[in-house]
């Protein structure tokens, strides 16, 4: 048992098949339990008032569309190394989410930021960055849209998501240099906010576990997307071989 | 080497103006700033050396095109790519080549449009000394994305689409030291990521574009 197993296409898309409906059912559950936990049975907060509860749909997608790129990254050195087609497909399978993703951090941010700094958009470092990850998500997409033959598109979108990875991280450091933001620091996963024991800016546990439960629900849904998707991607290949095929018969 | 530089130099001056045209763009993109945003002195002065950088920038994306597709279209790369000379060589000559017709003329034009601009007057070194460092870079990353879209009919808005975000992180420091220098303020700190992200550019990219050259020339 090792995970290249599921290299083999037929092997994945009967795998996932049958993981899939756990899948969906748990991240329906996570995130609709997550949100009405979230938007009923936790109070407002004090300064920003029920504002604060866009937290629950604005952070773990937020999350996502950063891990995504990085998911996107690992497979793509996965393809480069091993030339396994299925890790490619999920690459391209992934980068339609991940926009999405950025899109709705970018929009739930807005909202957010309108009744709490008082505008829809700054040219803060973090709203920044992600503007340009959407971007990075963009070219990465009509790249593989562009290309006809199936393996150069995969190869070229690969190396394209490397160089990008390098030059996204530059983009994080220099537009931080840039401007100075807003938006809070990271104040979720830093240890001494989780245990509780710096007094800095947190998230309160009234907040957090609910918002847990969400991020959860989140990375499940796109787990599941993703399952879905590649296994798409495979068959359309599969139907493009199969047609290429008989037009070689007739 | 020397050889490939000379002949890509050659066709450059020789083959339609390639040389000047750059220049000309960056003039024009120059002279269309004042007519948008309106002639007020103090405004233009403030925004100068971050006009002159998109300026450069956008001269040096839109000269990329030539890069490599006309040698595709003519066979000349595949024989670039079976030449005894490494791919990797081939493409950083190449970047050289577009260096020197289209980065080096805009780093000197750079103070010219500057006093159309009413750049204020410590502006003028950082501007040509940011320049100087961050056009290289340019060209290199150019190439890699030049190299990419080469196999593609219509792949010019694409490759801007894939390169502009490639080319932020050198617009970001590069326009920051010559807005920093025009006003006097501290630039040690832009103007060694600037060059550390050109040298690390020249050093590593060439490596990625030759390998993606070969896989669109499979």
């Amino acid at each position: 048992m090792s995970i290249w197993e599921y290299a083999n296409p037929k092997k994945f898309i009967t795998t996932t098949e049958r993981v899939m409906p756990v899948l969906w059912a748990a991240a329906a559950v996570c995130i609709v339990g997550g949100l009405i936990w979230g938007f009923f049975f936790t109070g407002d907060e004090v300064r920003q008032g029920a504002t604060v509860k866009i937290i629950y749909l604005h952070v773990p997608t937020a999350m996502l569309a950063i891990n995504i790129w990085v998911m996107m990254l690992v497979t793509s050195l996965v393809w480069l190394v091993r030339r396994h087609h299925v890790s490619a497909l999920a690459a391209r399978a992934a980068a339609p989410i991940g926009m999405v993703m950025t899109l709705i951090a970018l929009a739930t941010g807005a909202i957010w930021g309108q009744p709490t700094w008082g505008t829809w958009w700054v040219w803060d470092p973090r709203l920044t960055s992600f503007l340009i990850l959407f971007l990075f998500y963009l070219g990465y997409m009509a790249l593989w849209e562009a290309i006809d033959d199936a393996d150069t598109a995969a190869d070229l979108t690969s190396f394209l998501c490397l160089v990008g990875s390098v030059f996204a991280l530059l983009s994080r450091y220099a537009v931080n240099f840039w401007n100075q933001g807003l938006h809070q620091g990271a104040s979720i996963m830093r240890v001494g906010a989780v245990i509780g024991t710096d007094t800095e800016e947190k998230v309160n546990n009234i907040y957090f576990y609910p918002l847990m439960l969400c991020i959860l629900g989140f990375v499940l849904l796109f787990v599941a997307l993703l399952f879905y998707r590649t296994g798409t991607e495979i068959r359309a290949r599969r139907i493009k071989a199969l047609l290429a095929r008989e037009r070689v018969m007739a | 080497m020397i050889a490939l530089l000379m002949r890509d130099l050659r066709l450059a001056m020789r083959a339609g103006g390639g040389f000047g045209l750059g220049l000309a763009f960056f003039l024009i993109v120059t002279v269309m700033v004042p007519l948008s945003v309106g002639p007020q002195a103090a405004l233009l002065g403030s925004i100068a050396p971050g006009v002159l950088w998109l300026g450069a920038l956008l001269a040096c994306l839109l000269s990329l095109d030539r890069l490599l597709a006309l040698d595709w279209e003519d066979g000349s790369l595949d024989l670039l790519a079976t030449a005894p000379l490494p791919l990797e060589a081939a493409v950083s000559v190449k970047a050289l080549a577009h260096w020197i017709t289209t980065g080096l003329p805009l780093v000197l034009a750079a103070p010219v449009l500057g006093v159309l601009l009413n750049l204020p007057v410590p502006g003028f070194k950082w501007v040509m000394i940011s320049l100087l460092l961050g056009t290289p870079a340019l060209s290199v990353i150019g190439t890699f994305g030049a190299a990419l879209t080469v196999g593609l009919k219509r792949g010019g808005l694409l490759m801007s689409l894939l390169v502009m975000p490639l080319y932020m992180p050198t617009l970001i420091f590069g326009a920051e030291v010559a807005r920093r220098g025009a006003i006097g303020m501290d630039i040690q700190t832009p103007l060694l990521m600037l060059a550390g992200i050109s040298a690390a550019s020249i050093a590593l990219l060439p490596f990625a574009s030759a390998a993606v050259l070969r896989i669109n020339l499979r």
